[in-house]
C-alpha cells in the first residue's frame, strides 16, 4: 500500500476529487495547511499598514491506496491540479506497512 | 446667533416671556411689565412632531456608540483586544450619562459667572434640579420649544459618544481602571466647557426680544443677550452637530493620548490587522444611520432645516465613502473596504458642523474632498512620524472634524447653495436669513478657525495635563505581560470569543 500526500491550491480541490473517484479511490482526507515554497506570500493593507503573509493557505490530500494503482492516482492529481503556475504543490509518496478497518477489523487492502 | 441652549438661564428672559408665559415662567414674567405694543415674539409652544423626532434622535446617537462604534472599532483590533473595547465604550457611556445628570448638563448649558463664564456653565441645575415635565428648552426658531427633558436626554448622548471616540486612539494597550478615571476628568474639565463654549446661549426669543425693545439693534441689551452665551457661540463660530465639540475635540485628545502612552509593544514587526472587518462594517453603519439624529436632531425641530440637515448627512457621506475607495484603488491597486467604511465615517465627521448650514451639493463636495485629506493622514502622515493612532482617532476625527469646521464657513453662503446665517434681531421673532447681502467669507473663516484652534488647545492641554495626572496616579499603561496577554483577559477576564 501507498500514502500519498499532495499538497494543492486549494481552488484545485474539486477538480482533484472528480479525478481521483474516476481512477477509483474509495477515499481521502482533506486539511486546510498553510506553508511557503517558491510562491511568495500576500499583501494585505490597512489603511496603509501592510503585513506580508509569507505563508501561504494550501490543501493537503492524503490518499492510501493499493500500491499497483499508486502511479495512476499520482498522475491524476498532477494533471488535476495543474494550472501551470508556481505555488501548484507537491506530491509525495510513501510506504504503507499496515491498515485496518475500525468498525469490521479487516487489515490492509481489505481496508482501504 | 447659533445653536441649541436653555433659553430659561438668565433673567434677560423675562421681557421675551412676559406676553405669554409658559407655565414654568410665571412668576419671572411677573417680574417686568413694561408697557410695549405687543412683542412679535410668538407664544413659547411644544410641538409633539418635534418632541418624537428629538426623542427617536437620542436613541440614535445613543445607537451610535452602543453598539455602533464599540463594533467600528472593536472589529478593528486583534481578537484579544475585542472585549476590552467593547467594555470601554460601554462603561463610558454609562459613567457619563450618570455624570451628565449629576453636573455636566448645567456645567455645558447653563450662563456660568464672573470671568469663566464664557468657558463653564453654573450649576443651577446640578442633579437636574428643576427639570421636570414642565420645563421647555428653546430650539432655533422663535416661540418653538421642546421638553427639556427630551434636550438632556439629546444632548446626553453627545456627551457619551465623545469620550467614547478618544479610546480608539490608545486602544489595546490601556489600563480599564485608568481609562475611566481619565474619561471622569476630560468630560468635565474638557467636554462640558468646549460644549458650553460652543452652544450654550439665551435662545432665538431673548435675541429677538432684546432686539426689539431696542430698535437700533446691537447695543447693549441684545450684546448682554449676546455676552451670556459661551466663548465660542459669542464670536459666531458655526458648529451645528458637534465638529468642534465632539470629533476636533475628541480627535486631538487621542493624539495627545497615543503620544504620551507609547506605541503598541511590537508595532511595525507583527501583524497588527483587524481582526474582523465585518464587525467594522456593521459599526460603520450603525454609525451612519444614527448620525441621522447626530446631525438631523441637533435642528432640535422636525422642519425643513431638519431634513437639508438628513440629506446633507446622507449625501456628504455617500460622496467620501466614494472618494476614499477611489483613493486606494489609485494608490494600492484595489478598492478596501475599511477605506470605504473609514470614508464612510470621514464624510459624517466633516458634514456634522456643516450639516444644518450647507446645500446638498456643498455637501457631495465636502465628502469627495474630506476622504484623500483623512487617507493621506492615516497612510502617510501616520507612518512618517510613527505615532501610534491605533484606529485612527485623530486621522479621520480631527482632521476630518477641522476640514468640516472650516469648510462650514464656506458652505453656509447662499452662493454655494448654503442655508445662510439666522438674524434673530433683523426682524424679531422671525428667523431672518439675509440672502441677499454679500457674505463675507474671510471673516467667517477666522471665526471657524479661531474656534478649531481654541479646541485644539483647550482639548490638547486640558487632556495632557489629566493623562499626566491619572499616569502618576494610577498608571495608564498595562503591564507588558498584560499587554502581551490581551486586555480581554488581563483586565476583564474574559473573552469576546469562546471557541
Amino acid at each position: 500500500m501507498k500514502l500519498i500526500i499532495a499538497i494543492i491550491k486549494p481552488f484545485k480541490l474539486d477538480d482533484v476529487r472528480d479525478a481521483l473517484t474516476e481512477v477509483g479511490v474509495a477515499g481521502m482526507t482533506v486539511s486546510e495547511v498553510k506553508g511557503f515554497g517558491r510562491q511568495k506570500g500576500q499583501t494585505e493593507i490597512y489603511r496603509g499598514a501592510e503585513y506580508t503573509t509569507n505563508m501561504v493557505p494550501k490543501i493537503k490530500i492524503e490518499v492510501v491506496c493499493d500500491s499497483a494503482m499508486s502511479d495512476r492516482v499520482v498522475e491524476a492529481i498532477q494533471q488535476s491540479a495543474n494550472s501551470g503556475a508556481i505555488g501548484d504543490g507537491k506530491i509525495f509518496v510513501l510506504d504503507v506497512s499496515h491498515a485496518v478497518r475500525i468498525r469490521t477489523g479487516e487489515t490492509d487492502n481489505t481496508a482501504l | 446667533m447659533i445653536n441649541k441652549i436653555n433659553p430659561w438661564v438668565k433673567a434677560g428672559l423675562v421681557a421675551a416671556v412676559f406676553a405669554y408665559a409658559g407655565p414654568a415662567l410665571a412668576d419671572v414674567a411677573a417680574a417686568a411689565a413694561p408697557a410695549v405694543a405687543k412683542s412679535p415674539i410668538p407664544a413659547a409652544t411644544v410641538n409633539k412632531g418635534d418632541t418624537a423626532w428629538l426623542l427617536i434622535s437620542s436613541a440614535l446617537v445613543l445607537m451610535m456608540s452602543v453598539p455602533g462604534l464599540a463594533l467600528f472599532y472593536g472589529g478593528l483590533v486583534r481578537t484579544k483586544n475585542m472585549l476590552s473595547v467593547l467594555m470601554q465604550v460601554l462603561m463610558i457611556v454609562c459613567v457619563v450619562a450618570v455624570l451628565w445628570c449629576c453636573y455636566g448638563y448645567s456645567m455645558a448649558f447653563t450662563a456660568g459667572s464672573g470671568v469663566t463664564a464664557p468657558f463653564f456653565g453654573g450649576f443651577s441645575k446640578a442633579f437636574l434640579s428643576g427639570v421636570d415635565a414642565n420645563a421647555q428648552a428653546a430650539t432655533f426658531s422663535n416661540g418653538v420649544y421642546v421638553p427639556e427633558l427630551a434636550y438632556v436626554a439629546f444632548q446626553m448622548t453627545f456627551a457619551c459618544i465623545t469620550p467614547a471616540l478618544i479610546v480608539g486612539a490608545f486602544a489595546e494597550r490601556i489600563k480599564f481602571s485608568s481609562m475611566m478615571v481619565f474619561m471622569v476628568l476630560w468630560v468635565t474639565f474638557v467636554y462640558f466647557p468646549v460644549a458650553h463654549m460652543v452652544w450654550c446661549w439665551d435662545g432665538p426669543d431673548a435675541m429677538g426680544t432684546a432686539a426689539w425693545h431696542d430698535a437700533t439693534k446691537h447695543t447693549k441689551e441684545v450684546g448682554d443677550i449676546i455676552g451670556h452665551a459661551g466663548l465660542l457661540n459669542q464670536w459666531g463660530a458655526l458648529d451645528f452637530a458637534g465638529g468642534t465639540v465632539v470629533h476636533i475635540n475628541a480627535g486631538i485628545a487621542g493624539l495627545v493620548g497615543a503620544l504620551y502612552i507609547g506605541k503598541r509593544k511590537g508595532l511595525g514587526t507583527a501583524v497588527m490587522a483587524p481582526h474582523s472587518l465585518t464587525m467594522t462594517m456593521i459599526g460603520a453603519s450603525l454609525l451612519w444611520v444614527g448620525w441621522f439624529g447626530f446631525n438631523a436632531g441637533s435642528n432640535l425641530e422636525s422642519n425643513g432645516v431638519t431634513a437639508v440637515a438628513f440629506m446633507n448627512t446622507f449625501m456628504a457621506t455617500a460622496a467620501a465613502g466614494l472618494s476614499w475607495a477611489l483613493c486606494d484603488q489609485v494608490m494600492h491597486g484595489k478598492p478596501s473596504l475599511l477605506g470605504a467604511a473609514s470614508g464612510v465615517v470621514a464624510g459624517l465627521v466633516a458634514v456634522t458642523p456643516a450639516s444644518g448650514y450647507a446645500g446638498v451639493m456643498g455637501s457631495i463636495v465636502l465628502g469627495f474632498l474630506v476622504s484623500p485629506l483623512c487617507f493621506f493622514f492615516v497612510t502617510y502622515v501616520k507612518n512618517k512620524f510613527k505615532y501610534d493612532d491605533a484606529l485612527d482617532v485623530f486621522g479621520v476625527h480631527c482632521i476630518g472634524g477641522i476640514f468640516g469646521a472650516l469648510m462650514t464657513g464656506v458652505l453656509v453662503a447662499p452662493y454655494f447653495g448654503g442655508q445662510g446665517i439666522t438674524d434673530y434681531t433683523h426682524t424679531p421673532g422671525t428667523g431672518f436669513v439675509d440672502v441677499k447681502a454679500a457674505f463675507d467669507y474671510f471673516g467667517q473663516f477666522k471665526i471657524q478657525l479661531s474656534a478649531v484652534l481654541i479646541t485644539l488647545v483647550w482639548s490638547g492641554l486640558g487632556s495632557l495635563i489629566l493623562y499626566f495626572i491619572v499616569d502618576k496616579a494610577m498608571g495608564l499603561r498595562p503591564t507588558e505581560e498584560a499587554e502581551q496577554m490581551g486586555l480581554d483577559l488581563s483586565d476583564h477576564g474574559e473573552r469576546a470569543y469562546n471557541y
